[in-house]
């Protein structure tokens, strides 16, 4: 195992301190002290502020906002990714949250050309091409349809794309935080399909967006009729601007640009429309030359989320690992945990609900005696899918796919338990 | 009113013996379709009127539907293109800064680094047409006229020498039948085949490999945020 040079070090302390996690990197606490021996607490002694005065009443914050303490809690970019703000992404704090609900405000942004700002009264979804039918439909229209309530994640193809060439970026929110999980409320796609009357020979649409890129993408009918649904809310609320307000695709298990946002169009017709991301973008460039397209599933998939750079491991002992595991084709099965870079590998408790292609929790209970450790997690899901290694991927894909890396994830921890993302052979 | 009690008020109000039959036969079609698949419609929406259609359907497939009537050169598309995207894309193409590189690059896609752009790798090149016409320029898109598109995309495919006459007229009877160098190469998802080795019934849990050692370090490449240098990712 490589020692950290001075360089790596300053570098890393550089970076904690810029992501406003100063202090992350301290040095490991001992046991904590026996009672005996220690001094009374203060924060128990002393009244506190909160404890004696007035707190502020009700209506202070008409829409209620995270607490000031947890304001390292925020997305995340990568500024030198991408040429202007207005066509990039940012990074869910994976390694700040639990259980398997994303908070709609920390889910991560990926736009073509910024924000779309629309009144929902301005706005109108249209079905024409192979249909029985034109319609138009107004935000009213589609809140009086039968309405459905699901859950599942969204990950963006290029999630991890930074890192087949090897170990890039030093934390989980930048290396896999082009996820969230979401609950949608809206209605399912076949149910407007089925208010135009879908001709027989129709065999592909296309969903297109009202924004500046006029964002689509060619989707097949069996998937649109099977499980997809257009949304306007999220998490119990209208979906955010950054969302898709006031009205998005959920592509369930499939890529997140599929699931097209400030959708005011659906063509029906019989074959691909090969639009600009699906044949420029979002296709799989393989060693060979050639290109995979419409990989559409999102493969099986896990990451350790703490302990991870941005959250070290802070005590000896008694310690709760934590992850997320997901996958496009089903449920998730089993997630196994290894402490020592795959040799040897434990079953993940999963707590929490599991639905089909959602998000879920898994924990491993652990005590620590301060030994460096090469920590993984490696999902499995209900078609018998089990994610791969990043050496297993790369033999059959090459380096230069960008899109769908599931690979394994390596965390190593030192014994200070600072976390580092590191490739292993 | 849904369709079916529509033809059965109909027939009713006919009251003849030849319209009652027929109202039955589509009555039973109606149910027998409803059988099938297709639900009570809930009487929602309205239907969408042609200027309506017209305005937002503007998509291209690369067979030609939707493709407007118009014409441009290379040689009329150069002078567009220096006005209003060489700032981002360079005077050829090349790109500008981490913008998109439009030209060149062929025969780089099984090289260490791939340069993806119109002429190395797109299939169609009705995508080139249809994303100018959505998207283009950026910040300012449907600003250009049909011609200003047609000759855009000649000039992109002059750049990348897919055509070799500046004064060639790309329109809407030529322009699905150019043929893009690296169509061929793109083939349809086939991972459940060629990558089935990732189904495992029971993947190994003890002493699986030997010593893992660190080949790499994400702290050594050191791109994480606040640095401005670091590889282009797409």
């Amino acid at each position: 195992m490589s020692d950290a040079s001075s360089a790596d070090i300053l570098s890393r302390r550089k970076f904690l301190g810029a992501a406003g996690l100063a202090g992350a990197g301290a040095a490991l606490s001992s046991l904590p002290a026996k009672a005996e021996s220690a001094k009374p607490d203060p924060a128990i002694t002393e009244v506190q502020d909160w404890n004696r005065y007035l707190g502020d009443g009700v209506q202070k914050t008409p829409y209620g906002m995270p607490s000031k303490f947890e304001k390292n809690v925020v997305r995340r970019d990568v500024a030198w990714l991408t040429a202007s703000p207005e066509s990039s992404v940012n990074f869910t704090p994976l390694h700040e949250l639990d259980g398997i609900i994303t908070p709609s405000g920390l889910c991560f942004e990926r736009h073509h050309s910024g924000v779309a700002e629309i009144n929902p009264a301005d706005h109108r979804l249209m079905i024409n091409g192979l249909v029985d039918k034109p319609l138009v439909f107004t935000m009213d229209d589609l809140k009086r349809m039968p309405r459905v309530n699901k859950i599942h994640f969204l990950e963006c193809a290029a999630n991890s794309g930074m890192e087949w060439r090897g170990a890039q970026l030093n934390g989980c929110q930048f290396t896999h935080g082009m996820v969230h999980n979401v609950m949608y409320t809206g209605v399912t796609l076949k149910t407007v399909l089925d208010e135009a009357g879908i001709k027989p020979n129709a065999k592909w649409l296309m969903l297109e967006g009202a924004d500046a890129a006029g964002m689509n993408r060619s989707l097949p009918i069996d998937k649109a009729l099977d499980d997809c649904m257009i949304a306007f809310g999220m998490n119990g609320e209208a979906l955010r601007p950054e969302q898709g307000y006031p009205l998005r695709a959920v592509i369930p298990g499939w890529e997140g640009n599929l699931w097209v946002k400030w959708l005011r169009r659906i063509e029906v017709g019989d074959q691909p429309w090969q639009t600009r991301e699906e044949t420029s973008k979002y296709t799989d460039l393989l060693a060979d030359g050639r290109s995979r397209k419409h990989t559409f599933i999102m493969d099986a998939k896990s990451v350790v989320t703490n302990p991870s750079p941005q959250a070290p491991l802070k005590y000896k002992g008694r310690n709760v690992l934590s992850g997320f595991a997901w996958s496009g084709r089903g449920t998730v099965k089993r997630v196994d945990v290894s402490m020592d870079g795959g040799r040897n590998w434990q079953s993940a408790r999963i707590d929490g609900p599991v639905f089909d292609k959602s998000l879920v929790r898994f924990y491993v209970d652990f005590d620590w005696n301060g030994q460096e450790m090469m920590i993984q997690s490696r999902a499995m899901d209900s078609t018998g899918y089990v994610q791969p290694s990043k050496d297993e991927l790369r033999k059959v894909r090459g380096v230069n796919s960008i899109y769908h890396n599931n690979g394994i994830q390596t965390w190593l921890v030192r014994s200070s338990g600072e976390t580092e993302n590191v490739e292993i052979g | 009113m849904s369709r079916l009690a529509k033809l059965l008020a109909l027939a009713l109000l006919c009251g003849g013996t030849a319209a009652l039959t027929i109202a039955t036969t589509s009555a039973q079609q109606i149910a027998a379709r409803d059988a099938g698949k297709t639900p009570p419609k809930l009487g929602l929406g309205r239907v969408a009127l042609p200027e309506e259609i017209k305005a937002w359907d503007t998509d291209v497939r690369p067979d030609g539907q939707g493709l407007p009537v118009g014409k441009g050169t290379a040689k009329q598309g150069d002078a567009i293109f220096q006005a209003q995207c060489a700032t981002c894309h360079g005077e050829f193409g090349e790109g500008a800064g981490r913008w998109p590189v439009l030209a060149g690059g062929q025969g780089t896609l099984k090289a260490d680094r791939p340069d993806k752009t119109i002429g190395s790798f797109w299939p169609d090149v009705s995508t080139v047409f249809d994303y100018i016409q959505r998207a283009m320029p950026y910040g300012n898109a449907r600003s250009l006229s049909t011609d200003d598109i047609y000759a855009l995309t000649a000039y992109l495919l002059s750049m990348n020498d897919i055509i070799k006459d500046e004064n060639f007229e790309l329109n809407e009877t030529n322009l699905a039948s150019i043929k893009m160098p690296n169509a061929t190469a793109f083939f349809d998802d086939d991972r459940e085949t060629s990558e089935k080795q990732f189904w495992k019934k029971d993947p190994c849990m003890a002493d699986c490999r030997a010593a893992p050692k660190v080949t790499g370090r994400a702290m050594s490449v050191d791109v994480t945020p606040d640095d401005k240098s670091g590889p282009k990712v797409e």
